[in-house]
């Protein structure tokens, strides 16, 4: 059978050489259950130094859950486990002794529906700033008007800071995010589906955000379109009930995957 | 269409019986309610003068007011909501958010169910024996923490309540800048339920303020002014209680006034709570 090429999204990253790369987090053996449910079956994958990685898979591949791994944002819940090791500047961020508050400090989160709190978007961003560092108030504004402008929000919102972060737009909302996270200065931006409930212009902007973020973070976004993963990412993983079945160059993995499955999926055979 | 005309007019037929008796059933519950505020204003508006709020009650066939019941009153509502609402929070805190999945959370939403629905007679006589009795008089603290147990668990129901309707996602955002919980609590999560959690307050103080049975076993009631709150201290309800019985005239017209005063007072704080319960789902 031939390969439907046609149905392949173009990819927007060249192949750069992995073993120039410094792994930024090292996932090995990672093994996850909900109770005594396996939602993830010994996982190996690696986030490099200022690259964008992208995990695709169906829904309920676990592609979420490796994300929410990485931040151990699963801790706030009862009963779910995590075996294995993840690697994060050579630390293992499943060790009980670690600082959860730390490393959420160091791995930022993005989600699927914007989630602004209840204030004006200026103590939105000065929030988390305020939580690390006592700032005179200059200087706390500069670095507001920082992160706003490096989620391209700054134009948009200059002259409101003072109004709720809930008045905005989805879209605003979710770079107003995208803002706060940048903020806080991490070394990793997780996105989880950022996009999903996006108009496409958003969308759009939300992705050019990506481009230009992943020279100062190492990134990694889960995403339900393919077409985003091609577009954005320099890595790709794809997962299929629980497993990494592969993992390595977006272009590699979007043109010539090694795995049968990964090419039904990617060509749209199911998903 | 291949409906059979029978089959759809007894349809018709049986939503209009039914749409009939919900109607009867409304415009009875309603027609009450329309009563009693009817005959409280006919019985209770000619005796509203300025007296009635300067004035003490009176001994039998003089002229007088509340002034010392309505004062009475607010001050130990206002005691047993700053006694009740910071306990109520606190514990509706813990079940919302650090012990969601314990099963303490569990044991505890459960006695507070019971608690939210125990006769308010019986919570007057326990104050009664653990305050009253050892105290050895009858006193306003022992009314003020008596109208608090009441309060408790009005709070911590809809504390609990309205923090669960706070999205994951939030409290998910909120640690993923690495907020400890205790923060995320004071600026997250009551920001977002502050409304809800206020109506919870002004509910309590609507259900307090109209309590007869645990004051008559705790305050009492005294006839002369007094905000010493290690004796017995006058109360609208007491008040309304003694002077409804009486034989007199004057003192009936009295306790006509002061169920007016206590029925448009809660009416109010119920029009403010649903206002401020708008807001919440507005915003």
């Amino acid at each position: 059978m031939s390969m439907a090429s046609f149905a392949v999204p173009s990819v927007g990253n060249a192949v750069v050489n992995r073993n120039e790369l410094a792994e930024k987090i090292a996932v090995r053996n990672l093994d996850f259950f909900y109770g005594d449910y396996r939602a993830l079956k010994a996982i190996d994958v690696s986030l490099y130094q200022g690259k964008v990685t992208a995990v695709i898979g169906p829904s309920g591949c676990g592609k979420s859950t490796l994300l929410r791994i990485l931040n151990r944002m699963y801790d706030l819940y009862p009963n779910q486990t995590a075996t294995g090791e993840v690697m994060f500047d050579g630390e293992n961020i499943l060790s009980p002794a670690l600082d959860l508050n730390l490393l959420r400090a160091r791995v930022g989160m993005v989600f699927q529906k914007p989630t602004p709190f209840p204030m004006t978007i200026y103590e939105n961003i000065a929030f988390g700033i305020r939580l690390y560092e006592k700032l005179p108030k200059s200087e706390l504004d500069g670095r507001v008007e920082h992160a706003l402008a490096r989620a391209a929000l700054w134009n948009e919102v200059k002259d409101k800071l003072g109004v709720s972060g809930l008045s905005l737009s989805g879209g605003q909302q979710q770079r107003l995010c995208i803002a706060r996270t940048v903020a806080v200065r991490p070394e990793v931006i997780l996105f989880d589906e950022p996009c999903s409930a996006l108009d496409p212009i958003s969308t759009a902007k939300i992705e050019e955000l990506i481009d230009e973020l992943k020279d100062d973070y190492t990134i990694a976004i889960v995403t339900h379109n393919m077409q985003q993963a091609a577009r954005v990412s320099d890595f790709t993983a794809f997962m299929y009930l629980g497993e990494l079945i592969e993992f390595g160059d977006t272009s590699h993995i979007f043109t010539s995957p090694d795995d049968r499955r990964t090419q039904d999926y990617i060509t749209g055979r199911f998903g | 269409m291949a409906m059979s005309p029978a089959l759809y007019a007894r349809r018709r037929r049986r939503n209009r019986v039914s749409i009939g008796l919900a109607l009867a059933a409304t415009a009875f519950g309603l027609l009450w309610l329309v009563l009693i505020l009817a005959v409280l204003l006919w019985k209770g508006f000619g005796g509203l003068s300025l007296a009635v709020f300067t004035q003490m009650t009176p001994p039998p066939g003089s002229a007088g007011g509340l002034l010392n019941a309505i004062a009475g009153s607010l001050v130990m509502t206002v005691l047993a909501v700053a006694i009740g609402t910071p306990l109520g929070i606190l514990a509706g805190t813990y079940m919302a958010e650090y012990g969601r999945y314990d099963r303490l959370t569990s044991v505890v939403r459960f006695i507070n169910d019971i608690l939210l629905s125990a006769p308010s007679i019986v919570i007057g006589l326990f104050i009664y024996e653990v305050m009253v009795a050892r105290m050895g008089h009858f006193s306003g603290w022992a009314g003020a923490v008596a109208l608090a147990v009441i309060v408790i668990p009005v709070v911590v129901r809809t504390t609990e309540d309205m923090l669960a309707l706070v999205p994951d996602t939030l409290r998910e955002a909120a640690a993923s800048i690495g907020l400890p919980r205790s923060l995320m609590i004071r600026k997250v999560a009551y920001r977002t339920a502050r409304a809800g959690m206020v109506t919870g307050v002004l509910l309590a103080v609507a259900r307090i303020s109209g309590e007869t049975a645990p004051l008559l076993f705790t305050t009492l009631n005294n006839q002369f002014w007094s905000l010493n709150l290690n004796q017995p201290v006058a109360s609208l309800p007491i008040v309304i209680f003694q002077f409804a019985l009486s034989p007199y005239n004057d003192w009936q017209r009295l306790a006509w006034t002061g169920a007016l005063i206590i029925t448009f007072a809660v009416l109010a704080l119920s029009i403010v709570a649903r206002l401020l319960a708008s807001q919440r789902k507005s915003s």
